[in-house]
């Protein structure tokens, strides 16, 4: 038998052409298969920074506003206000009373002509107002302002519009200057884009998140505490397990409906308030934490429990001196990937009716608010083109969120993060 | 399957056949700990077949056996240890100092800072090392000022031979400490809560000889201020450290005496053939 087998068997020839040919056709799979792997590594790093270089080459321009100048002989216009009119809380009901738009759109039509006010915004004049108010001396002076254009100038000036507007836009050509809109950051939706900002959807956003993870947070990390660390292992458990599961699986419309039903219809809440949004976001983000803590609780060396028990201390200090410490950084991670998507979240809030127009940011809870992509959709919907770079400039102050977001839980994580 | 033992003066002679029941005559002082007739079972398995012993203050016990014997699922249910394995279930009854510890109205928190354990691997909070011994006075209350906090520290490590070695780096982690010291950080862990026993799980296996050394001086001169029982596979550590020996065996108590009796003369066949390395 041995010598049988012996017989068989050459000497391998590691040296021989066939073998060489094997060790080129590894080499050659080993390139293949790192070549592979860094055209994906491209194609994605390409996709990226092409969405980036779009995003931001759009947006950028949604936080420029094109103005043109208007000099207004206060004096002359008012019959001689004095600036004291202007100050304290009765200022802005004064100048209403003055009629200061009036004012404004007449010394367009000095200075560019009948149809001049059709080259300005419509709400153009609330800067002056704003102006006046924060430095009433003014209308004792003649005063020159940069105002905003109107919307389709705006457009043709900066990209190209349609003829009548760019006819316009040659015509003042050397008048146009380019200033930064402080309203994009200050105002909230409005109907025309050249006033239209993001603020009232920011702070949506924030008091919404504020709500969700108030109410996530602590919900999914006691119920992740009380499963890996109390819970009995039984039918029932398992099912809960398996529930959260799933729960974490469901499309985002039908937390939007389960809200609808519950907190609105049931519950009587008020619509399109932050509370209900944040309570729908609450539900779909918490089994995200409930399986990312359980899974950092799981991760947590027994070895810590048993040193704790063996001293004598109580389950309750085990969890809360020793566990949950050690497993907060793995909690954090899972809450602001849960909250990550909360904050992009549009489906649900559509159908608890946050997609209103709301044109004053929401000042508590219950006010009627909007949220970032909420506004984006909305946004994206419009008609006119003005809306367009706003669009754009909306999602990279979501972007921006989300990055500060993200930037807050790993600075969090690094802190909490334990050295062994 | 019998185990009845007696604590008895190495000259008299045992009975290998009297009742587990029996009191056990003779015993030089008093026992700390006294189990009867224990069983467990982790389900259906018994691990644990009708151990009785008797711990005393005076001596530093040994638990030997081949592995799977069950001398550390015993010695886990001197301090309530084994209540965290949802399907172990132990059966007798244990005593301290007359209290059963099983009772209903025995408080297992209490229990476990009066029994201290030190475990196989060491296993520092990942944490200063002053806070580490101070966790345990903490949570019982035992400290009532910073003073009175940072005495206990200073004894406690004192006692376990480590103060020298780290009183100048009381904020740095105990786990940065090598294996040896993170061990002797774990013993003057469980001395700072003031214990009556300390139990010992193999405390010497995952460490190298000059600690292993370090922690075997170190039980010496804690003997007699606290019961302690120390479970090891290295028999010449049993020989070494203990006044006592249990040889434990499938689950029983083949045999329990003096260590010099046990290792020099066993009475039973399994245990000699178990020291001279038959198996094991």
């Amino acid at each position: 038998m041995n010598s049988l087998t012996e017989a068989k068997r050459q000497p391998t020839d590691w040296q021989g052409p066939a073998m060489q040919k094997r060790i080129a056709r590894r080499y050659a799979a080993e390139r293949r298969f790192k070549a592979m792997g860094f055209g994906a590594i491209l194609l994605s790093a390409g996709f990226l920074a092409f969405l980036l270089v779009v995003m931001v080459g759009n947006g950028f321009r949604g936080f420029t506003q094109t103005e043109l100048p208007l000099e207004i002989d206060f004096p002359a216009a008012t019959g001689g206000a004095s600036p004291s009119e202007f100050e304290g809380p009765n200022g802005n009901t004064n100048l209403q009373a003055l009629g200061l738009r009036d004012i404004v759109d007449s010394s367009i039509e000095i200075q560019y002509g009948d149809d001049g006010t059709e080259l300005f915004s419509p709400g153009g004049w609330t800067t002056v107002s704003a102006m006046i108010l924060a430095d009433p001396k003014i209308v004792e002076q003649k005063v020159t302002f940069d105002l905003p254009v109107a919307s389709d100038i705006d457009v043709a000036y900066k990209d190209s519009g349609n003829d009548e507007a760019e006819a316009k836009v040659a015509e003042y050509s050397n008048q146009f200057s380019t200033g930064f809109n402080w309203n994009f950051l200050s105002n909230s939706d409005a109907t025309d884009p050249m006033q239209v900002g993001i603020w009232g959807a920011f702070k949506g956003s924030l008091i919404t998140m504020i709500v969700t993870l108030l109410l996530a947070f602590p919900v999914g990390v006691l119920t992740a505490l009380y499963l890996e660390e109390y819970a009995p292992t039984n039918r029932l458990t398992d099912l809960i397990e398996v529930s959260i599961n799933n729960l974490a699986a469901v499309p985002s419309i039908i937390f939007g409906l389960l809200g609808l039903a519950v907190f609105l219809n049931f519950f009587g809440m008020p619509r399109s308030g932050a509370l209900v949004g944040g309570l729908t976001l609450a539900l779909m983000t918490m089994p995200v934490i409930v399986i990312s803590g359980r899974n950092a609780v799981k991760a947590v060396p027994p070895s810590i429990r048993e040193a704790a028990l063996g001293i004598g201390a109580s389950p309750l200090q085990v969890v809360f001196h020793h566990v949950l410490p050690l497993a907060l950084p793995g909690i954090l991670t899972g809450t602001i990937i849960g909250m990550a998507r909360a904050l992009g979240e549009t489906a649900p809030l559509l159908m608890i009716g946050m997609r209103a127009f709301i044109a004053t940011p929401p000042s508590g809870i219950t006010d009627p608010a909007t949220v970032l992509p909420v506004q984006i959709f909305l946004w994206s919907d419009e008609v006119d083109r003005g809306f367009v770079e706003k669009t754009s400039a909306a999602i990279i102050v979501l972007l921006l969120f989300l990055l500060m977001m993200n930037a807050l839980a790993i600075y969090l994580r690094n802190r909490f993060e334990t050295r062994w | 399957m019998n185990d009845d033992l007696k604590m008895q003066e190495p000259s008299e002679s045992v009975d290998m056949t009297d009742s587990a029941t029996t009191d056990m005559p003779g015993a030089t002082s008093a026992p700390k700990m006294t189990a009867r007739n224990v069983d467990v079972f982790y389900g259906e398995k018994q691990a644990i077949k009708n151990v009785s012993i008797d711990v005393s203050m005076d001596n530093v016990t040994a638990f030997i056996g081949p592995s799977g014997c069950g001398k550390s699922t015993f010695l886990r249910c001197m301090n309530r240890m084994n209540d965290t394995i949802p399907i172990a279930r132990v059966t007798g009854e244990i005593r301290l100092e007359g209290d059963d510890i099983y009772a209903p109205h025995m408080d297992v928190v209490q229990l476990r800072a009066r029994v201290g354990m030190v475990f196989q691997k060491p296993n520092p909070f990942p944490k200063s090392i002053y806070d580490n011994i101070a966790y345990g006075p903490r949570i019982h209350g035992l400290a009532t000022s910073k003073d009175e906090l940072d005495h206990i520290v200073e004894s406690s490590l004192q006692r376990a031979g480590l103060w020298g070695e780290v009183k100048d780096r009381l904020q740095d982690s105990g786990t940065a400490l090598s294996g040896g010291q993170q061990q002797r950080l774990c013993i003057a862990r469980a001395i700072a809560v003031d214990p009556e026993v300390i139990l010992m799980d193999e405390p010497c296996s995952a460490l190298d000889p000059i600690a292993t050394a370090k922690i075997e001086e170190l039980i010496h001169e804690l003997r007699g201020k606290y019961a302690i029982v120390i479970v090891t596979h290295n028999m010449q550590q049993a020989a070494r450290v203990s006044q006592k020996t249990a040889f434990f065996h499938l689950g029983t108590l083949v045999e329990y005496g003096e260590t010099t009796e046990i290792f020099t003369n066993p009475r039973e066949e399994k245990t000699r053939d178990y020291i001279t390395g038959r198996y094991g």
